[in-house]
């Protein structure tokens, strides 16, 4: 099993904005017992959802090399209950990017409906933490196949509208490592 | 240029928000590390408040010199070097470095810095 909690981002603009969706399905396994008969989608994994949508578009800030953490949740706000068979929509926004991390805001819907509101900090743990940690956090591979996986090269601009192409990025380094 | 009391009350506002603390706590005096609990994560949050509430633009080290106590030319010993002490009064012209001064362990920096500072901070980028 692997901790994806978005499905695949519909819109990834390079440090701007970006949209990502999450279909809440019975089959999932954590809505057996939140709650036995009454699922709701754990407003802890739409948080989730939401830093990983961010998260994303903080690193290729970074150039998709370096190790990007949530950091902080700044604020975290939620208005109803998400159900199986629900959409969740997650609109993540970059409101300040710096050397040392970044703050996004984000939203996730349900249709028109506001649902959550958080305010997210990512630290950039930069390119000394494999080293600082003693070991290697994730490979490029990895985040290769996760960014294949949601659709980042297929739906991604630059600011200046041009694709995003998955050759512009180390991603391939380290494969099998 | 807002008052020095219009300041204080967006400092306090941006530090409230951002470390979870009450109102009263934020006082002149408060260390942002020792009695506020702030961690380095939460710096990148209140700089990001206080952009906000002060529209302002805080590069990198202009609050905080880490790159001053990474140098090995102004560090000796994990102490700051008088010409170390030297650049940091020119850098940091808003902070009381007094205390510092007087035990000049790189560590001790960002635990002094008070509510003061940050407000002289402010103050400092606004006149600029």
């Amino acid at each position: 099993m692997r901790w994806f909690w978005i499905d695949r981002f519909t819109e990834f603009v390079c440090g701007s904005h970006a949209v990502a969706t999450k279909g809440v399905s019975l089959s999932e396994g954590h809505l057996h017992d939140h709650f036995v008969g009454y699922p709701i989608m754990p407003n802890s994994l739409i948080t989730e959802g939401m830093a990983q949508a961010g998260g994303l578009l903080v690193s290729e800030q970074y150039g998709f090399g370096e190790l990007v953490v949530l950091g902080k949740l700044a604020k975290a706000k939620f208005y109803s209950c998400v159900r199986p068979g629900d959409t969740l929509t997650y609109r993540v926004k970059i409101d300040s990017v710096r050397d040392s991390g970044a703050a996004v805001t984000a939203t996730a819907h349900v249709g028109d409906r506001l649902h959550a509101e958080t305010l997210l900090f990512y630290a950039r743990l930069g390119e000394d933490s494999e080293e600082l940690m003693g070991a290697r956090l994730f490979r490029p591979s990895d985040l290769q196949h996760w960014l294949s996986l949601v659709q980042v090269f297929e739906v991604g601009i630059h600011a200046d509208g041009t694709r995003m192409q998955e050759h512009e990025y180390p991603l391939s380094e380290g494969l099998g490592t | 240029m807002p008052s020095k009391e219009e300041i204080f009350d967006k400092v306090r506002e941006a530090l409230v928000d951002a470390l979870g603390v009450d109102d009263d706590e934020v006082i002149p005096t408060a260390t942002l590390q020792g009695d506020l609990d702030a961690e380095s994560i939460d710096f990148l949050d209140i700089v990001f408040r206080l952009e906000k509430a002060f529209d302002i633009k805080i590069e990198r080290g202009e609050l905080f010199p880490e790159d001053i106590l990474t140098d090995a030319a102004f560090v000796q010993d994990g102490k700051v070097n008088e010409a170390g002490i030297a650049k940091l009064r020119e850098r940091m012209p808003f902070a009381d470095l007094t205390n510092f001064e007087a035990e000049p362990v790189i560590q001790n920096l960002g635990q002094q810095l008070t509510v003061k500072d940050m407000c002289n901070f402010v103050a400092h980028k606004l006149a600029a």
